[in-house]
């Protein structure tokens, strides 16, 4: 190591002692973020690895797989299909969601065709000692993870609800999937019997004659499937599945984003003020002959160094984080993507290194732009005192930030990139550094505009930032990005939550709302039991809803097909429509109002004439109005029932929503219902209230993960604005010297550090509630109408959005008060001394 | 399929301890019944369990040999009688085919298995047609037609009967044991010509050739403590065939036996059990399985006296991989004094540890 560097290493090597708390917090940034990134990334890993390898275990050896509507299709397609000379082996399967007696859940239950299914999906079939065992009625087998999720082994009986009834079912043995799925198997003519799915299938697994053409027989085969059935390979279908939960796993990816941008910015503000602090120091490594290049190089890789201490330490952190929330709240975060998986974490080599270069690379660039600040400085000029504000005085042009806010306002309105909201995101970066390299300019601007205070502190302090509006830069910088990310956030959190709140009110006009069971697809009201539901005493009017899933395009996920009794005069009243309903003509086929999903993923307009796929026929309909669905994201229709009944034959419904008879509470009304209805106990009686609660609670386990992520932002950016506020005064000691050799007082010195924080947060502050705002409205319709297809009103959280303003303020203060109190502690001949 | 002979004979008994619960009631085999056909050619679904065996040895006109199987099985499981599901099990149908090639020096074989309905699997009650998907047996007039399309293997053959129906025991009323329920009806067609098409690894065969029909059905025959069981079924040259059997006991005693010979010239005999023996005379060691099979005898019918020797030793029939069940079941050459009289196939179950009741 030649001198130079030696000193120089012995410079950095104090600068690092010197700062060692600041440097911690500065890794601790780093590191955080990493962690966040790292453990989203695992966590998705993880639970897709899980998901798929399950779905591969389950769809077994098939090549094709032909699925229908979600309470299934006429079983006459399977001799056919199972003849064709093409097909090696066709396995009929039966798939309920079969509600779990006592729990508000629901365990997906398969019948097989045992002989058939060993063939295809072996994890589908059942071991037992007694064979018989897999034909019997009423005998099931558990995969593993269903008999130690509810603690039914074999020998025990699992119990489930069909209808309004009962089950009991013998458990026999397990199945021998090894994945973590829950599912349970029993014979396919028990589950057609047991469920009243007697002539109608789930799905056929197929599999080809060694040798065929898959893609020629799925063409054969698609050309003779009834309406609403389609032909898929088990990719497709993992694909679909993973396709379901991508808006939600993108989006975590970019909080983590956020919080690893906000510790670069914690970077950036520690490196930008202790290598002001450093300036003459580095002068005088450069007079002693180390080169622009070398300098720059050393400080940034003194933020190298941060970087990766902050990297290892996340990646560390993440892996313990991702391993403890797949344990407490499962795959999806509570979001309810994958029920049934329980994975386990492992460690990814390609996420840790690239969450790893993310967090050197924001570190690097946190301390190559100060860097190269320091390192462009004359070193004669830096030598001397004051020289500090050099570094910040010159104004850039204006240009590229106008540029990027400009490009920002445009992205935002592109249409999403393989349905993901890439340009809204892009929008919101955009026009986050836009601002960020406007921030001086506007600075300045306002400070000009600021008349001059009579007191003598306030007026220095107003000078000395008009003076060296840049020297501000660095905190107003921390300052609007977090408080711009926090406000967009809170914004939109808040306008959900309402939106939500407010839709809830008008999709639950009665009062009181029953399912024939809390969960699953295994419980509906027959006709008879409808018909006495609806002639208690309480009941003064009752409407009666059947849910469904059709598939309406190839290659899509079900929608739900709600088959509601509408009023007959206004059919539209009863549903939260966007817009107004289509007035129909004569002649015109029936209505079918679609959710905005609808409108967003399959490009149906209102007027518009749909087919939808009923009892194996494209049925003609006329989309009469688009209603707002805050509870199915992959869309939903609403048919009126009646027709519904006519053109499946199906009478029976799901929910009923009832409107007591005067004077009656919901009490009597439950006592009428348990004395009347046999399986009363096992339906789900519930108020618009209780549901309310119940839905927000919902949301907000939903949006947990979002606060959490967005807390560590917060976080990490009210560290950077601190430490940059703090960091600026202690900059400044030599200062307070000469001002205290002037005869300004300690109470003076303090009161014009305060005017100053007070007047930086504010700007950075109203800056970021501006650009927090705009950012919301993007959120608003742009990321989440084009991840969730969810459309919401604006609401300002203002009660919130002032405790934010408040606590920044304060805390902006209290960290100049406590810094001035530090800096000032010095020897003010001492300071003075530093000098010369 | 699963399921073979052995299993099938053994699996009323083990039904019979936990089907207890009144889910069926099988009828029972009675003596005395007539067998009327072609009525009793076809399936009798109410009984518990029925099958339809053939065996056989086909020659390609260029001195190669082939020892030939294909079995239709037919049970009643009894455990879902009602339902309005058109799959519920009321009857199960298995399949299993085997073809012995003396170059490869072991089976190849392949089975299917199915519920009956829907057009895809059927036994019909009429006469002999059986199906499970493109498998089948079926009878028209006195010519059989069997179609395979297996793994590794296809035949399509026919096998035309020459000789009246040989109705085995009481005139058709086998028992297999001391106890009156522990019967079945039992009826044989031996000296069928077989010729037709045999393909392995994708080369068609010509093949001509003779072979034995069996049919047979149950509800109940078999005592507890039973180990297994041997079974021949010989056609010899002169136009005679000999069916013989025993059932083995746990202890290796021999628990019941039975046999049938009808000459060249048609008159028949229906052995005693004390007039039959099998005497075994050579052991294989299946590399496999390590299940030790006695595959070469000395049988005593009568006055009569044959040494049976295998086509080849490795004919063991392992489904343990899809069913579980390992048995052996060959072609055999039947000789007397040394010099080859007849051709046929023993069949030989229970040799792979006790029976799993």
């Amino acid at each position: 190591m030649s001198a130079g560097l030696a000193i120089a290493w012995a410079v950095l090597g104090g600068a690092f002692g010197s700062h060692r708390g600041r440097l911690a917090l500065s890794v601790l940034a780093i590191a955080l973020g990493v962690a966040l990134g790292f453990a989203v990334a695992l966590i998705n890993e993880a639970a897709i690895a899980e998901f798929s390898g399950g779905m591969r275990s389950l769809s077994g050896s098939a090549d094709l797989v032909v699925r229908g509507p979600r309470n299934g299709f006429d079983e006459a397609l399977y001799p056919r299909l199972a003849r064709d000379p093409d097909i090696a082996v066709a396995s009929p399967v039966v798939e309920v969601d079969a509600r779990i007696a006592g729990r508000d859940d629901a365990l997906r239950v398969y019948g097989v065709d045992a002989f058939r299914a060993a063939a295809v999906t072996p994890a589908l079939v059942g071991t037992t000692k007694d064979a018989l065992d897999l034909l019997r009625p009423g005998t099931v087998f558990m995969s593993p993870a269903a008999a130690a999720w509810l603690d039914v082994h074999p020998g025990a009986t699992l119990r489930v609800q069909s209808g309004t009834h009962a089950l009991p079912l013998a458990v026999a043995g397990y199945v021998r999937a090894e994945s973590g799925e829950r599912f349970a198997v029993m014979d396919i003519a028990a589950a057609q019997d047991a469920f009243a799915r007697i002539g109608s299938l789930s799905r056929i697994d197929l599999r080809l004659r060694p040798g065929g053409d898959a893609a020629a027989l799925r063409e054969r085969i698609v050309a003779a499937l009834p309406a609403g059935l389609e032909v898929a390979t088990p990719d497709d279908n993992a694909a679909l599945t993973r396709r379901l939960s991508r808006s939600y796993r993108v989006n975590l990816n970019v909080l983590a984003l956020v919080a690893l941008f906000t510790g670069g910015l914690l970077v950036f503000s520690t490196q930008a003020l202790s290598i002001v602090r450093r300036r003459s120091q580095f002068a005088l490594l450069r007079t002693l002959g180390l080169s622009r290049t070398r300098l720059i190089a050393l400080l940034v890789g003194e933020g190298a160094l941060v970087g990766a201490a902050g990297s290892l330490a996340g990646l560390a952190g993440g892996y313990l984080l991702a391993d403890a929330v797949l344990r407490v709240f499962g795959a999806d975060l509570g979001a309810g993507f994958f029920r049934g998986v329980a994975p386990d974490v492992a460690f990814d080599i390609r996420a840790a290194a690239i969450f790893a270069m993310l967090g050197i690379v924001a570190a690097l660039l946190g301390s190559y732009l100060p860097a190269r600040e320091a390192a462009a400085a004359t070193p004669a000029a830096a030598l001397k005192a004051g020289d500090e504000q050099h570094a910040f005085a010159r104004l850039r042009s204006p240009l590229p930030g106008a540029v990027l806010l400009t490009a920002g306002a445009a992205a935002a309105w592109l249409p999403p990139v393989g349905g993901l909201p890439l340009f809204g995101y892009g929008a919101i970066a955009l026009l986050l550094f836009g601002t960020l390299l406007l921030l001086p300019r506007i600075a300045a601007w306002v400070l000009a505009a600021m008349p001059r205070p009579h007191a003598i502190a306030p007026a220095l302090a107003l000078e000395q930032l008009r003076g060296a509006p840049g020297q501000a830069g660095v905190s107003l910088a921390t300052t609007v990005a977090s408080v711009s990310l926090m406000v967009s956030m809170a914004i939109m959190v808040a306008s959900f939550r309402q939106s939500l709140d407010d839709w809830l009110l008008r999709v639950l006009p009665a009062n009181v709302y029953v399912r024939a069971a809390a969960a699953g697809d295994s419980a509906y009201f027959s006709v008879d039991e409808q018909r006495r539901l609806a002639s208690i005493d309480a009941v003064a009017r009752i409407a009666f809803l059947r849910t469904q899933g059709i598939v309406l395009e190839d290659g899509q996920p079900h929608v739900t097909l709600l088959a509601r009794d509408l009023p007959a005069a206004d059919p539209s009243a009863a549903l939260p429509l966007v817009g107004t309903a289509l007035s129909l003509r004569a002649g015109d086929p029936p209505p079918v109002y679609v959710s905005e999903a609808i409108v967003d993923l399959y490009g149906i307009r209102p007027g518009a004439r749909l087919h939808l796929p009923l009892d194996g026929k494209q049925r003609n309909f006329v989309v009469a109005g688009v209603w707002r669905d805050y509870a199915r994201q992959q869309g939903a229709l609403v048919i009126d029932r009646s027709e519904y009944t006519r053109i499946t034959g199906d009478a029976t419904a799901t929910d009923a929503a009832v409107w007591l008879a005067p004077d009656v509470t919901v009490d009597e009304f439950r006592r009428q219902v348990d004395a009347r209805m046999p399986g009363a106990a096992r339906m789900s009686i519930a108020t618009p209230g209780e549901i309310r609660v119940r839905s927000l609670r919902i949301f907000d386990r939903t949006f947990a993960v979002t606060y959490a992520l967005l807390a560590a932002a917060i976080v990490i950016g009210l560290f950077g604005l601190s430490s940059s506020i703090g960091a600026l005064v202690l900059a400044r000691r030599r200062e307070f010297g000469m001002l205290r050799h002037l005869g300004l007082t300690r109470r003076q010195i303090a009161v014009m550090l305060a005017t100053e924080g007070f007047a930086v947060s504010s700007i950075g502050l109203a800056v970021g509630l501006l650009l927090g705002f705009l950012m919301s409205l993007i959120l608003i319709h742009v990321v989440n109408r084009q991840s969730f297809h969810w459309g919401m009103t604006l609401h300002l959280p203002w009660g919130s959005l002032a405790a934010l303003v408040l606590a920044l303020l304060a805390l902006a203060l209290a960290t100049t008060v406590v810094s001035a109190r530090q800096a000032m502690g010095h020897d003010a001949i001492r300071a003075v001394k530093d000098d010369w | 399929m699963a399921i073979d002979r052995r299993r099938f004979l053994i699996a009323p008994l083990a039904l019979a301890a936990t089907v207890t619960r009144g889910e069926v009631v099988y009828p029972q085999v009675t003596a005395g019944t007539a067998l009327a056909f072609p009525r009793d050619h076809g399936a009798h679904p109410e009984f518990r369990t029925e099958w339809w065996y053939i065996t056989g040895w086909v020659d390609d006109g260029d001195g190669r040999d082939f020892g030939i199987q294909i079995t239709f099985f037919r049970t009643r499981p009894g455990v879902a009688e009602d339902g309005g599901s058109r799959f519920t099990p009321t009857q199960l149908l298995f399949a299993h085919a085997a073809v012995a090639d003396p170059r490869a020096g072991k089976l190849r074989h392949d089975q299917r298995a199915a519920r009956s309905g829907m057009g895809l699997a059927e036994a019909a009650l009429e006469t002999t047609d059986v199906r499970i998907g493109d498998w089948s047996l079926q009878l028209a007039g006195q010519k059989y037609t069997a179609n395979v399309a297996a793994r590794d293997f296809a035949f399509a053959l026919t096998f035309s009967a020459r000789q009246p129906i040989l109705l085995q025991g009481e005139r058709g009323f086998s028992r297999k044991g001391p106890r009156a329920e522990q019967a079945s009806f039992y009826y044989s067609r031996p000296q069928l010509t077989a010729a037709g098409a045999l393909t392995l690894d994708d080369r068609t065969l010509r093949v001509n050739g003779g072979a034995w029909l069996d049919h047979e059905w149950s509800s109940a025959f078999l005592a507890p403590g039973t180990q297994g069981w041997d079974w021949i079924g010989i056609n010899f040259d002169d136009g005679g065939a000999l069916m013989a059997f025993r059932i083995r006991a746990n202890d290796g005693s021999v628990h019941g036996s039975g046999g049938t010979l009808r000459t060249a010239s048609g008159s028949v005999r229906t052995f005693e059990p004390a007039a039959i023996r099998f005497t075994a005379l050579r052991y294989w060691r299946s590399p496999r399985t390590g299940i030790v099979y006695p595959v070469a005898f000395r049988i005593e019918a009568g006055s009569l006296a044959l040494a049976l020797e295998p086509l080849f030793d490795d004919q063991e029939l392992d489904s343990r991989a899809s069913v579980g069940t390992v048995y052996w079941e060959g072609a055999v050459r039947a000789l007397e004094h040394g010099r080859p009289i007849g051709r046929g196939y023993l069949e030989l179950t229970g040799y792979g540890g006790a029976l799993k009741i």
